[in-house]
């Protein structure tokens, strides 16, 4: 569609720009200001520069938190995608299940976080629950609060059942945009499932799986509230990620300077890799 | 003859009752969960509840304290999605019809709140918030949710607005409506469904959301979800009350989805299939 120039239409986007901007500047140059300076308490601060950001940097615990998060996220990302694609493949086009997979599917995204580390919890539980009584009624010695194999297990399978629905619908979207007429065109040309797949279906799907992507990056990337109340970021430090860790420094153990310093890095990191996606999704636009 | 579409396996309906059933699972020990007495979890593995009871549903919602934490969830839920909605409606607008000073600059701005983890702002909400005495209000919770919700409420309804050919604006305006007349009697019948997501979508996002929520209330406007944290460590482990608990927050969403069922995948979409 082609815009016209306008600039009175400011007007309309001034209200939005205000809330935001209320709820994003302030509390931002306060993280800013926090990361730059030392506190010894009664309010006294002193200016610090970069030092807070040179101690995070260099620190091992920051390197092991970041090297967890990057390995969940991976995982998270080679797990979910081909699973919700596949599953949205397999999906009918239409008749009366399509609205049944849709409300069940959608269900697990409506569960408040912290119900669904909950959930998991005694759901994994190896005494009562019915996966650890499963899975050690196999044979396996499992109990996600004292391995941490078995707690990268859990949180894991957790996030899959959490957000897999996510892809899910994505796919789903771009799938029934497709008309007919190309798979009648494929047929005659007796095109292979695999051709079918591979020229008509994954084209027609890489502007909502670009989102996809981008919104499991971005909600793994900060994951706190699921794999907290599961497993409290145990055993040990097996399951802390980048915010869990977060959170432990800033009220936990009260050092507001690190943990500004930390956050600055942090939201800076995230907004490197969408901004990453976000200029390959609009130049794929424009083609 | 076969009707032309995606070419089927014949086992085709296996892999989504599948992965329905793995869906399914924590939901149904859960429900299992909140059918047993405290005992009887403890007391061991049972697939099924034998001692059938609903007394922790009874006890959720007859004791303030608990369906208090539902009122004031359901409270800054609604207000952020009435806010949410309101004014990303002509900015979303103003996306898809102008193209002004700045605009790619600020939807970026706009979709990078929406990357922010919340962690990051816990603490100086906490400070904000409080300095404008709305601490402990659901007004608190409700215009923090605003962060990330308004950028998503604009996203989508840009989507669902560039769907509409530009003509009907300028019909409209050849006939004499103002713009704020054309907006609401004819714009926004038009992209009702779209409407109707955008508030799913926020609803969702508001509803779930934890850690904002709990910084920024004590007691007053404790959410749900915070009520169950607390409940958990002061009144021993009462596992039963927790699970109904729990199974009474899943309720308000599923019925919300079952209203947008039609629209939910263009929905996720963001509008723009």
């Amino acid at each position: 569609m082609t815009k016209t120039w306008n600039n009175r239409a400011w007007f309309m986007v001034l209200p939005v720009l205000l809330l935001v901007a209320f709820n994003a500047v302030i509390p931002l140059m306060t993280v800013v200001n926090y990361s730059v300076q030392e506190t010894f308490g009664n309010n006294l601060f002193f200016f610090e520069g970069v030092k807070w950001y040179q101690e995070v940097l260099a620190s091992e615990r920051f390197h092991a938190a970041l090297l967890r998060q990057f390995f969940f996220t991976a995982v998270i990302l080679l797990i979910e995608i081909p699973l919700g694609v596949a599953v949205a493949l397999s999906m009918p086009r239409s008749g009366p299940w399509v609205s049944v997979c849709l409300v069940l599917m959608a269900l697990p995204l409506l569960v408040p976080w912290n119900v669904v580390g909950a959930m998991w919890n005694i759901f994994a539980l190896p005494d009562i629950g019915l996966l650890g009584y499963g899975i050690n009624a196999l044979g396996i010695d499992y109990n996600f609060t004292r391995q941490p194999v078995a707690a990268w297990f859990t949180v894991i399978l957790m996030d899959v059942w959490h957000w897999t629905s996510l892809v899910v619908l994505l796919a789903y979207a771009g799938l029934s945009s497709i008309p007919d007429a190309y798979y009648q065109a494929a047929q005659i040309d007796s095109a292979s499932r695999w051709a079918v797949f591979r020229y008509i279906q994954l084209p027609k799907m890489k502007r909502v799986l670009t989102i996809a992507i981008l919104l499991r990056f971005m909600d793994s990337f900060m994951v706190y509230t699921e794999p907290f109340v599961l497993t409290g970021g145990g055993p040990g430090n097996a399951t802390t990620f980048l915010s869990i860790d977060l959170v432990k420094a800033a009220l936990g153990e009260f050092n507001l300077g690190i943990a500004a310093a930390m956050s600055i890095i942090y939201f800076l990191m995230t907004l490197l890799v969408s901004w990453l996606f976000y200029t390959l999704m609009t130049r794929g636009e424009e083609q | 003859m076969r009707r032309p579409g995606p070419p089927m396996r014949p086992l085709g309906w296996l892999v989504p009752t599948l992965y329905i059933v793995f869906l399914m699972l924590p939901i149904y020990w859960l429900l299992n969960m909140s059918f047993k007495t405290t005992n009887e979890i403890l007391g061991g593995f049972g697939m099924y509840p034998r001692n059938f009871t609903v007394a922790s549903y009874v006890e959720i919602l007859t004791n303030p304290v608990w369906y208090n934490g539902y009122i004031s969830s359901i409270t800054y839920v609604l207000i952020n999605m009435v806010i949410s909605v309101t004014v990303a409606l002509p900015a979303a607008y103003a996306f898809s019809r102008y193209r002004f000073l700045g605009d790619k600059h600020l939807f970026f701005w706009l979709l990078t709140n929406r990357m922010a983890p919340p962690a990051v702002f816990a603490l100086p909400f906490y400070q904000l918030y409080s300095a404008i005495n709305l601490f402990d209000t659901p007004w608190a919770v409700a215009l923090a949710h605003c962060l990330f919700n308004i950028p998503l409420a604009v996203w989508i309804l840009e989507g669902f607005m560039s769907g509409v050919p530009k003509e009907i604006d300028e019909t409209a305006y050849i006939d004499g409506y103002s713009w704020p007349r054309f907006f609401v009697k004819i714009f926004m019948p038009l992209i009702a469904s779209g409407i109707g997501v955008t508030a799913f979508f926020c609803f969702m996002f508001s509803w779930v959301e934890l850690l904002l929520a709990k910084t920024l209330t004590s007691v007053a406007a404790k959410p749900i979800a915070a009520v169950m944290t607390r409940t958990a460590s002061t009144s021993g482990y009462e596992l039963g009350l927790l699970a109904a608990a729990g199974v009474l927050t899943i309720v308000p969403g599923a019925i919300v989805i079952w209203f947008v069922r039609n629209y939910i995948a263009k929905g996720f979409a963001l509008g723009r299939v």
